[in-house]
């Protein structure tokens, strides 16, 4: 294991995963409230390795290994949350997080509401999500829509190490509950410099990801590394693409977004789910009341197809890539 | 089928645990003792404690029968009913310390009577000015949880924090605790609930499932829900079962305080069924007669809980006629309050149902609330 990230610590290269380790990590340092819960979390570190030896370091019962019941994790969690812990559940796989979809959308996203404020629900429900490794059925979705769409609930997508990094942390101490998605087909990929010295940007905002000045591309989770590359291909084409990293999807960051599409007068949307009633659809909308003067193309959406996630063969053909991104491109200029 | 489901509605049945029979006989059980605390002197007054569980009955029962009458006169949108169960909440919320926390179902008006909560809080909810509008932290009672059985995970879940902050097992009277988690029989079907007994078994969570039979689940008998007495189940799960007259109050404080005591010096979960009947409706809004025979009703009626308790301390010579017409009195009073209170309820304030979704609350929902806020100042001065 190499050494683990802290406050003080030099530099390092890190894959996404390992930010997340971090991350985590030093939430739990600074916190002793903070408490891990979900399947598999504790011995074995995470199918993906995300908790790897922080049940050795913070013991088991801060690093908890939970029957495989994902509405009673999501459900016990409520009850840690109310007796003043914060618990951090991981939902092993984005499929899977269905069965606790009451308890996330009726308990944890209204608790605070009910209340009339005296409940807060610092809760954190991360869930890998997306697709592109392979995997069978119900391993591959992007359910995000679904908790946008509920009140009290704020969604937040990371898509590179540094801001795994930190947003992990300043989801944990927020005091609304935050579900927190993570590409997981990049989470041991590519590796990114993390200084834990820096100081970070806001966990509710968006970012520009590359500048340009012909269209705005629009992007979240896995997605904005294939639209970086889109924009860098599209530029050896002479066409200047503008890339921004939503980050939160509840509450939406729209305003770089407007400032954006003011000066391109055309936006692109793009993202691994479904795109009937996904979030493209509501940032398209946002932006067509607020920049409808600007705009010289329709917001144009590309993503996944209104198909259930198909079979790992297909899945190439499910997911936008960057060719299906430069094609959504090449229509809006051509609008 | 009555060898099947255990005790027949018009027998006790010998599994169930019983103190205080239908007549007001006091019987004794071997396993389970009535045994009050001590009151401020040290000395145990058992007569004292059942008239306040007599008392407390009686004036949860009128607090019910007020309620309905508040909904039936359009002064409540709904009102979920408690009679014939006022027993069960009774032995159990009196058998709390002040340091157990309660997770109610939204029938729970007089466990929430015991833990102090006024009753206008829970009327506030069923007027519709509020989700909720008592304090939990206040009387270590929570909210109302109206998705039937999702509370169970929230009790194992707060007694999962409990062990974690040392209150179970210490041995100190003052600090240990547990959690008492109320469902009923239909949500003895729940995914939940059977979730939350899987994990407080895992865990040896320091919750005490409580679990109303009322033999109902609006429509449903109890035979939909279950092909074994409810209180087997616990057998599967790890953990002990038992079942209690619920229409017994001296047994259900018995019973509930025995399963509390075990879960705050560690011994883990206890499911308690507390046998009883649900006397009304589900809700106001339920119509029994389509359902359910009359007969059934009436010999539920002979096993009324507060019945019995009368008739002991009657025929005891442990209650004065005064202390009857008292309670009387203090029942009428209670019912003018609840009445009065009732119909000056605030009403919401329409812009403030913005507020507390979180927080704080993001950019764009105050735009809407502003927004909102604008429209309604525009019919001011308009002539309707």
């Amino acid at each position: 294991m190499t050494a683990p990230l802290g406050a003080g610590s030099a530099p390092a290269k890190v894959t996404l995963a390992k930010a997340l380790n971090a991350g985590l990590r030093k939430a739990m340092e600074d916190d002793p409230k903070v408490l891990l819960m979900g399947e598999d979390i504790g011995r074995l570190g995470g199918v993906f390795r995300i908790t790897d030896g922080l049940q050795k370091d913070f013991g088991e019962d801060r690093v908890i290994d939970s029957p495989l019941a994902e509405s009673g994790i999501v459900g016990t969690a409520v009850g840690l949350a109310l007796r003043g812990y914060r618990p951090v559940v991981e939902i092993q796989f984005d499929g899977f997080v269905y069965p606790a979809y009451d308890q996330i959308v009726s308990q944890v996203a209204k608790m605070h509401y009910r209340s009339g404020g005296r409940l807060p629900m610092p809760v954190v429900i991360r869930i890998p999500f997306g697709g592109g490794i392979g995997a069978v059925e119900h391993h591959s979705e992007s359910p995000e829509a679904q908790f946008a769409h509920t009140p009290g609930l704020k969604v937040v997508a990371c898509s590179n190490p540094v801001d795994a990094y930190w947003m992990i942390q300043q989801a944990i101490a927020s005091p609304d509950p935050v579900i927190f998605l993570e590409p997981k087909r990049l989470y041991h990929s590519d590796k990114a410099e993390l200084d834990p010295s820096a100081t970070p940007a806001p966990l509710f905002t968006s970012r520009v990801a590359r500048r340009g000045s012909d269209v705005t591309l629009l992007a979240y989770g896995p997605t904005v590394k294939t639209s970086l590359a889109a924009a860098e291909a599209a530029a050896g084409e002479g066409k200047s693409v503008e890339v921004i990293d939503l980050r939160t999807l509840s509450p939406l960051d729209l305003g770089p977004v407007y400032d954006s599409v003011r000066r391109t007068g055309r936006a692109v949307v793009c993202h691994e789910a479904h795109v009937n009633l996904g979030l493209g659809a509501e940032v398209a909308a946002r932006i067509t009341e607020e920049c409808f003067y600007s705009l010289e193309a329709p917001v144009l959406r590309v993503g996944g197809f209104d198909t259930p996630y198909p079979p790992a063969k297909a899945e190439e053909h499910f997911l936008p890539d960057l060719d299906r991104v430069l094609d959504a491109v090449d229509r809006s200029l051509a609008w | 089928m009555s060898e099947l489901f255990g005790p027949s509605p018009s027998t006790s049945g010998p599994d169930m645990v019983q103190l205080l029979t239908p007549e007001g006989q006091r019987v004794e059980c071997a396993d389970y003792r009535f045994e009050p605390p001590a009151g401020a002197d040290g000395s145990v007054d058992e007569a004292e404690v059942v008239r306040g569980f007599y008392r407390d009955m009686v004036l949860t029962r009128r607090f019910d029968v007020e309620a309905t009458a508040l909904q039936r006169h359009g002064e409540l949108g709904l009102w979920a009913q408690l009679l014939g169960q006022e027993a069960a909440q009774i032995g159990a919320g009196r058998a709390l310390r002040p340091q157990d926390y309660v997770f109610p179902t939204y029938r729970e008006h007089g466990v929430a009577w015991c833990r102090g909560v006024d009753p206008l809080r829970l009327l506030g909810l069923f007027r519709g000015v509020d989700q909720g509008g008592w304090d939990p932290a206040a009387n270590n009672f929570a909210l109302y949880t109206i998705v039937i059985g999702a509370q169970t995970l929230h009790a194992t879940g707060y007694a999962m924090g409990m062990q974690r902050d040392g209150v179970v097992g210490s041995g100190d009277p003052t600090r240990d605790a547990a959690v008492l988690a109320h469902f009923g029989d239909g949500a003895s079907s729940q995914g939940d609930v059977n979730e939350a007994f899987v994990f407080a078994a895992s865990y040896n969570a320091p919750v005490v499932f409580f679990c109303q039979n009322n033999q109902w689940a609006i429509s449903e008998p109890i035979e939909r829900q279950t092909r074994i007495p409810l209180y087997k189940r616990a057998e599967g799960f790890g953990f002990p079962g038992v079942r209690v007259d619920g229409n017994d109050v001296l047994a259900t404080y018995a019973v509930v305080q025995a399963a509390l005591q075990r879960a705050r010096e560690g011994g883990g979960p206890t499911l308690v069924e507390a046998y009883t009947y649900r006397m009304g409706a589900h809700t106001t809004t339920d119509d029994p007669t389509r359902y359910r025979l009359s007969d059934e009703v009436e010999a539920w009626k002979l096993k009324d809980p507060i019945a019995r308790v009368e008739a002991y301390l009657r025929r005891g010579g442990l209650a004065t006629p005064d202390f009857f017409a008292a309670v009387e009195a203090e029942a009428e009073e209670l019912g003018v309050r609840l009445r009065e209170g009732t119909r000056a309820l605030p009403e919401p304030d329409p812009v403030g149902l913005f507020d507390n979704v979180y927080s704080e609350m993001p950019e764009e929902l105050a735009a809407q609330r502003d927004g909102y806020a604008a429209y309604l100042a525009s019919f001011e001065g308009v002539a309707s």
